[in-house]
């Protein structure tokens, strides 16, 4: 059976990335799976990665993983993967694992499949392209063949297992020793996760001015149990954190209903959001992309239908 | 300090994707300089300014991507290189890595800059394959940069927040559009920009041959999506608000 390896992220809790267990559920189903952790946590995260399907995970606790910035695990991953030789590598789509991937990709010198949403085999990987309209198989090359999978591709089923632990020993020198993080600063979330909430709210240019954005945040609170999102035109305008961003760079939502309030729908946006099950667009443009999408599309001024919205919500919750 | 930016020649983001075949139509296509690249350039102009130095604009594609360069040296860069090869066509990121890097290495520099990824391909892994070649460290996702003598430190995005990352040079950075905010490019600088020299690179040129080129990727199969269909759409007469609450209710999210 072909041995499909997992990168893996995890927290020095012992915590494993939602994205990791996706990826293993699926890399059972196409083979043998098994798991790369490196970093504080990483041993103790061994248990839920043997839950989900890995049957070996390679670990190791060194900070020098969480410390440095990708070339460790670049060197690590490349070590441990010339000597157990996985057929396959996944890696989801996130901050650092992308960064771990190419610089793997020039090691290995095996092509690198971005933006993958599916795999249909361990040899054919499927992409989606303008916004999602069209779908790419590519066939994978290379040995181990490379690919970053976009989060929620896949849903994560456990499967009950144990994982075997094997410690990683690779001698990182001096010279991978460069690009070292001093400060990590978390802005403050509260209500549920985006990843995980059934309702977003999330807003776009079209709320006209930052202050208006509390529209939001008021719709999302009185729903209840709902977060809130943005475009990335907001927040490169600097209106709210890029915690909140939805889309290509940002984060991908799937939540049962998505409320997009001034969003006109650009493809790097609709990436991220058009898994939702259904979907509300509030818009002045009538030819707003958004609409084609929309379950619901309601054309009109979102700063006046909003706060009406709010009040009509708060009556019908009593 | 010598800085180096890496910059795309796109089909203008503004204008609907045609496919060629298999592959993403770029001739025949009218084609703008990334707009994500600008935020790079600028970084690196910014640099300079504050640190002396030089900026040279690199990029790969076909002869027409000169115009890209153009736009960046209308900005203010100083020189430019472009690589250039039928060889080239549908390069993959691991094939524009390696190109780039050969193109990089041939003179000494202490950083190089590139936008976190393309508007086109989106796969964001070039400049982390570029660094490995070119054998420095790499800090993505840069939404602010300071310089200091023979380092720098800068914000890098996480998903939850920022870190601060000190990385000594040579190194690499991939810069947010969070990170400044582009000069347009006067017309003393589009004039400019003609007379600045920009050096025209073959594989050949580069000590590159066929088997470091060889595309690997391949795509097999095209097929539309399964597509979500547009729903009813409402213009608002002061009851859109009620309609919406009826959605929810019937969604059973209130």
């Amino acid at each position: 059976m072909a041995k499909i390896w997992v990168y893996a992220e995890v927290t020095p809790e012992g915590g494993v990335d939602q994205t990791a267990l996706e990826l293993l559920t699926k890399a059972r189903e196409l083979g043998e799976a098994e798991a790369v952790a490196l970093g504080p946590g990483a041993t103790k995260a061994a248990e839920k990665l043997g839950e989900y399907g890995a049957q070996r995970v390679y670990a190791s606790d060194d900070e020098v993983y969480a410390d440095y910035v990708a070339q460790p695990a670049a060197q690590a991953l490349y070590e441990l993967a010339t000597q157990h030789q996985p057929e396959l590598i996944l890696f989801a789509t996130n901050y650092d694992s992308r960064d771990v991937a190419g610089r793997l990709s020039a090691k290995t010198g095996s092509t690198l499949m971005s933006n993958a949403v599916g795999l249909k085999s361990t040899d054919v990987a499927t992409t989606a392209i303008f916004g999602g309209s069209l779908v790419v198989d590519c066939q994978l090359e290379g040995s181990p063949k490379l690919v970053l999978v976009r989060p929620k591709s896949f849903v994560a089923e456990p499967a009950g297992g144990s994982a075997e632990v094997v410690p990683v020993e690779v001698a990182i020198g001096d010279e991978l020793k460069k690009a070292k993080r001093v400060e990590r600063h978390e802005e403050e979330a509260t209500g549920p996760k985006l990843e995980e909430a059934p309702v977003v709210v999330a807003g776009g240019r079209g709320l006209q001015d930052p202050a208006n954005f509390k529209l939001i945040e008021e719709l999302a609170q009185a729903i209840g149990n709902a977060a809130v999102g943005a475009t990335r035109a907001i927040v490169d305008a600097g209106w709210v954190p890029y915690a909140l961003q939805i889309g290509q760079t940002g984060k991908t939502v799937k939540p049962g209903v998505y409320i997009a309030v001034g969003i006109s729908g650009a493809t790097q946006h609709l990436v991220g959001m058009k898994g939702a099950k259904r979907i509300i667009a509030i818009n002045k443009d009538e030819e707003a992309p958004i609409f084609q999408i929309a379950d619901l599309g309601v054309v009109g001024d979102a700063l006046k239908i909003v706060p009406q919205l709010i009040e009509e919500v708060k009556a019908r919750k009593g | 300090m010598n800085i180096v930016v890496c910059v795309k020649h796109i089909p203008d983001p503004n204008l609907p994707g045609e496919m060629d075949g298999t592959r993403l139509k770029r001739t025949g296509v009218q084609g703008v300089l990334d707009p994500g690249d600008e935020y790079g350039v600028e970084a690196g102009l910014q640099l300079k300014e504050a640190h002396g130095g030089e900026v040279t604009v690199v990029s790969m594609g076909p002869p027409q991507a000169i115009e890209a360069i153009r736009r960046a040296l209308s900005m203010g860069a100083d020189k430019g290189v472009l690589v250039s090869d039928e060889a080239l066509e549908g390069a993959d990121a691991l094939v524009t890595a390696r190109v780039l890097a050969a193109a990089i290495a041939r003179n000494p520099f202490d950083l190089v800059i590139a936008g976190v990824e393309s508007t086109d391909g989106y796969t964001g892994t070039m400049p982390s394959t570029l660094a490995e070649f070119l054998g420095v460290p790499q800090v993505t996702f840069v939404k602010k940069i300071e310089g200091a003598n023979g380092a720098i430190r800068v914000d890098r995005q996480t998903a939850d927040g920022y870190h601060v990352v000190e990385c000594p040079l040579p190194a690499l950075i991939t810069v947010t559009t969070a990170v400044n905010e582009p000069r347009y490019a006067s017309f003393k600088g589009i004039m400019a920009a003609k007379k600045k020299p920009v050096e025209e690179l073959s594989l050949a040129d580069l000590g590159l041959g066929a088997d470091d080129v060889a595309i690997k990727q391949q795509v097999t199969e095209l097929s539309p999506a399964e597509e979500r269909k547009a729903g009813e759409v409402i213009e608002d007469d002061g009851s859109a608000a009620v309609r919406i609450a009826d959605f929810l209710k019937e969604a059973k999210v209130i």
